[in-house]
């Protein structure tokens, strides 16, 4: 049974401190000039941290009880792959599916 | 002249953002029917998407409240999933820090991973855009993505149980990024950054309260930043 008494302080505490998260530097900052070298380590955030999230998910999907799955695993290779030479989100995100649900359907 | 380029720069982040409908339609949908399958009423399960807008961390968040974790765990847990806003927002920083506080306070509300990732590329890519552009073009990415983020939600509270495993809505999630690192490794040093991610955050992936991602951020981003350092070195003697 989930416990759901603390339901909208998980809600409140949730969304404000994501919103001073999101807030810290864009607002309290603002203008002010940043140093270089934080400059530099700030441009490669999103490549820093966005394979970062995913990796683990391909490895042991939740939906699969963390087992790797062949079919999960082809359908983010394909879905990068597409990605890298392409530079085309969508078609990667095609690509990915149709991995996904041809595999599946194969190997289940 | 000026409100022309402002309203182009607009569509082409509402352009650029429109693909990832397709991803964030199902992840919501998923939210929706997992928050109602945990007890959640259809204003409550809305109340969360609306106010904390952040999918993983919503999911944590369910995920602990179904293991009865104390609330502090439920609040530390979902709020370290959602450490990559403060990295996001400090990446912002450089380009939209000079415009007005109200549009910084509603830029930080909607800063997600999708209007992130094609803002800051677009930015990086195009130096020349100025102040009013990139805040319409940010307007523009969210504009396909935050409403279909509450909109499915309801869909999903809504609809519930009906949805059939098969569709393996869970992998629309790491799709949606994977998709996105593709276009975004233009250098070698991004292409280290993320290698250095990937292998940080499979190994510390046993690390509590998603701390594990933290690891591999910061220690992607030593890296490309190192690797920058040498390149450059190695360019201009």
């Amino acid at each position: 049974m989930t416990d759901l008494s603390n339901l909208w302080i998980i809600i409140f505490g949730l969304g404000i401190g994501s919103f001073f998260m999101r807030f810290l530097f864009l607002g309290l900052v603002g203008d002010r000039p940043l140093p270089d070298w934080l400059l530099r380590h700030l441009r490669y955030t999103a490549v820093a941290i966005l394979p970062g999230l995913v990796a683990p998910l391909v490895a042991w999907p939740a939906a699969t009880g963390g087992q790797p799955d062949p079919a999960r695993i082809a359908a983010a290779l394909a879905t990068f792959g597409v990605g890298y030479v392409t530079k085309n989100v969508l078609l990667a995100i095609l690509s990915g599916a149709a991995v996904l649900f041809g595999g599946l359907f194969l190997l289940s | 002249m000026a409100s022309s380029s402002i309203k182009s720069a607009y569509w082409r982040g509402f352009r650029d953002a429109t693909p990832f409908v397709f991803v964030v339609a199902p992840f919501s949908l998923l939210f929706g029917v997992i928050a109602t399958e945990a007890g959640l009423s259809v204003f409550e399960t809305m109340s969360m998407s609306v106010v904390v807008i952040a999918g993983a961390a919503q999911f944590t968040a369910l995920q602990l409240m179904n293991e009865n974790a104390p609330t502090i765990v439920v609040l530390a847990s979902s709020l370290a999933v959602n450490l990559r806003m403060a990295m996001y927002s400090a990446s912002l920083t450089p380009f939209l820090g000079a415009a007005p506080t109200w549009q910084r306070a509603i830029m930080a509300y909607f800063t997600v991973d999708q209007s992130y990732a094609l803002s800051v590329l677009k930015f990086e890519t195009e130096p020349k855009m100025t102040l009013p552009e990139r805040v319409a073009y940010f307007m523009g990415t969210v504009s396909p993505v935050c409403p279909n983020w509450y909109l499915f939600t309801l869909v999903g509270a809504l609809v519930g149980q009906a949805i059939p495993p098969w569709l393996a809505l869970d992998f629309a999630v790491p799709i949606t990024f994977l998709a996105m690192i593709g276009p975004m490794l233009r250098t070698g040093a991004h292409v280290v950054a993320a290698g250095v991610s990937v292998t940080l955050a499979l190994c510390f992936a046993w690390v509590p309260y998603n701390l594990g991602l933290m690891i591999a951020g910061l220690g992607g981003m030593m890296a490309g930043a190192q690797t920058e350092t040498v390149l450059a070195k190695r360019a201009a003697p």
